[in-house]
C-alpha cells in the first residue's frame, strides 16, 4: 500500500489523520479490519469502494460518532494542540423543523452576522429561499444547506457521506465548487463518492475499501492510471466489486 | 320528556345559570392547573428518558406506558388514603377540596403527558443525535432545541391531557366528594343530576362538556395541519 506524501514545506499547515490498526467489530461482524493510514495531504481524501466497504463507518469512527472497537486514530494540526473543528455532511440531510436561515444561526457558534449568513445562503443559491421552511425544500436545496451549515462552523476537517448521491447536476457542481472553495480555505475534507468523475474531479487521494480493509491509498493521478490492487481495478472498469 | 329536558337544558346554557357556570368554572380551573403541574413534571421526565441512555430505561418506559391506561377509581383511591386523616398526608387537609381534585388528576395525566413526551422525543433525537454531535451542541441547547422543534406535536400531547382531565370521573368523585359549590364539577354533576332525575341541568353540563371536547379536538386538529402544512410534523 503506498502513502501519498505531501512537501514537507507545506506540512505545517496540514492538517493529518492516522489511523492505527484501527477496527470495529458490531455483534461479531468485523465491519473494519486493521485500517492503518496515515493522511497528510491537502484538498479532498477521496474514499471510494463497494456497497458496505465500511465507508461510511471509517469516517462515522474518525468523527467521533462511533466508537472504534480495537485501534486508535489521531487527528492533528501541527503546533496546535486544540481540538480540529470538525464538521460532517451526512447522506441523508438531517434539517432543523425551523426555517432555512434558522437552520444556519442553530449551527453558527461563532456569533456570525446576518451578512454573513444571509452571504453563506447565497453561496449555495438559497438566499431567496431563507424565510422557507427547511423541510420542504428539494433534496438538492437541502443537501446544499446541509453544506452550509456545516461550513459555517468553521471546520478544520470536513467529512462528507455521498452529500451528492441521488441530487440534480446543479446541486452537484455548486457542492463540488463549495468543496473546492473550502479546500483552497484550507480545510481539509474526507469524501465518499461511488462517482467515480466526481472522484477524478475533487480528489488529491483516494482510499480505496472494500470488505473493511484499505485495499489502496494513494494520490488520485496514480489511483485512477493505475491502480495497483485487483478490487480497485475491477470497480474502475465498472466491474461488481463484492 | 327527553325533548322538553334538551330545551330546559339550552335554556339553561343560554341564559348563563349561576350554578351550572360555576360548575363549568371549576371544571376547567382544576382541569388546568392539573395539567399545568402534569406539564412541568412530564415534559422534563418524557425528555430526559428519551435522550438519555441507562440501564433499565426499557423497563421504565415500559411502565410509564403502562401507567398510561391506569384506572381513575383506583387512583382516587389511593389518592383518598393518602390524603384521609389518617393517611401520610391527612394532616394537610386536603381531603374533599378541589386541591384534592388536581393532585387526583396530575396523577391520571403526568403519564400520559411524559409517555407521549417520550415518544415525540425518542423520534426527534433519534433524528437529531448525530447532527447535534457533529455540531458540538451541548445538552442544554439541544434540549430546548427538542422542546421548540417537537412543539406542534407537544401542544397535541397538551390537549390530550386536558382533555382527559376534564372529562375524568371516578379519581374527582372519590376524593372532591362532589360537595355543592365546593367541590362540585362537570362530570361529577351529571352522574348526581342524572342519578336523581334531575335530566336538564345533567343534559346542559354534557353539551358544555360535549362542545369543550369538540373545541379541544378541533384545536389538536388545526395544530396538527398548520404543522404538516410547514412540514413540521
Amino acid at each position: 500500500m503506498v502513502t501519498p506524501e505531501t512537501p514537507a514545506s507545506k506540512q505545517s499547515k496540514i492538517l493529518s489523520i492516522e489511523t492505527m490498526s484501527l477496527g470495529l467489530n458490531i455483534r461479531g461482524s468485523t465491519l473494519l479490519n486493521d485500517i492503518s493510514i496515515q493522511v497528510t495531504t491537502s484538498g479532498v481524501t477521496m474514499i471510494l469502494g463497494p456497497n458496505g466497504a465500511g465507508k461510511s463507518l471509517l469516517i462515522k469512527c474518525l468523527h467521533g460518532l462511533i466508537e472504534p472497537t480495537k485501534g486508535r486514530f489521531e487527528i492533528a494540526l501541527h503546533r496546535c494542540s486544540d481540538p480540529i473543528p470538525q464538521a460532517m455532511v451526512f447522506q441523508k440531510p438531517v434539517l432543523l423543523k425551523r426555517s432555512v436561515m434558522e437552520n444556519l444561526q442553530f449551527a453558527d457558534q461563532h456569533s456570525c452576522q446576518r451578512t454573513d449568513l444571509e452571504q453563506a445562503l447565497d453561496a449555495v443559491r438559497l438566499l431567496e429561499k431563507k424565510d422557507q421552511p427547511a423541510t420542504q425544500l428539494s433534496g438538492g436545496e437541502q443537501q446544499r444547506l446541509s453544506l452550509a451549515r456545516a461550513l459555517i462552523t468553521q471546520p478544520k476537517l470536513l467529512f462528507l457521506d455521498e452529500p451528492t448521491a441521488s441530487l440534480d447536476p446543479a446541486s452537484v457542481l455548486i457542492i463540488e465548487q463549495l468543496i473546492n472553495q473550502a479546500s483552497q480555505q484550507g480545510v481539509k475534507s474526507v469524501f465518499i463518492s461511488h462517482d467515480i468523475g466526481q472522484a477524478k474531479r475533487l480528489a488529491s487521494d483516494v482510499i480505496f475499501l472494500n470488505r473493511g480493509q484499505v485495499t489502496e491509498h494513494t494520490d488520485a493521478a496514480t489511483f485512477f492510471t493505475n491502480p495497483q490492487s485487483r478490487e480497485a481495478q475491477a470497480y474502475l472498469n465498472g466491474e461488481i466489486v463484492l | 320528556m327527553l325533548d322538553s329536558s334538551f330545551l330546559d337544558a339550552l335554556g339553561l346554557i343560554a341564559t348563563a345559570n349561576a350554578d351550572l357556570y360555576e360548575i363549568l368554572w371549576l371544571s376547567v380551573q382544576v382541569s388546568i392547573t392539573a395539567l399545568l403541574v402534569s406539564v412541568i413534571l412530564g415534559f422534563p421526565l418524557g425528555t430526559t428518558l428519551a435522550i438519555s441512555d441507562f440501564r433499565g430505561k426499557h423497563v421504565c418506559t415500559t411502565v410509564l406506558n403502562a401507567l398510561m391506561g391506569l384506572p381513575p377509581v383506583v387512583v382516587g383511591l389511593l389518592v383518598y388514603l393518602a390524603l384521609s386523616r389518617t393517611g401520610p398526608f391527612g394532616v394537610l387537609g386536603l381531603l374533599y377540596t378541589p386541591t384534592a381534585m388536581v393532585i387526583a388528576q396530575v396523577v391520571l395525566i403526568t403519564p400520559i403527558i411524559a409517555a407521549l413526551t417520550y415518544q415525540v422525543m425518542d423520534d426527534l433525537h433519534r433524528e437529531y443525535r448525530e447532527l447535534f454531535f457533529s455540531l458540538n451542541i451541548q445538552l442544554p441547547k439541544a434540549v430546548s432545541a427538542y422542546l421548540w422543534d417537537a412543539r406542534y406535536s407537544l401542544i397535541t400531547t397538551l390537549l390530550a391531557g386536558f382533555g382527559r382531565a376534564i372529562s375524568e370521573v371516578g379519581a374527582v368523585m372519590i376524593v372532591g366528594g362532589n360537595i355543592d359549590h365546593l367541590t362540585r364539577v362537570m362530570t361529577t354533576a351529571i352522574a348526581l343530576e342524572t342519578s336523581k332525575g334531575e335530566l336538564a341541568i345533567a343534559l346542559a353540563l354534557g353539551v358544555v362538556l360535549l362542545a369543550l371536547a369538540l373545541i379541544v379536538n378541533g384545536l389538536v386538529t388545526a395544530v396538527r395541519t398548520r404543522a404538516s402544512r410547514y412540514g413540521y410534523t
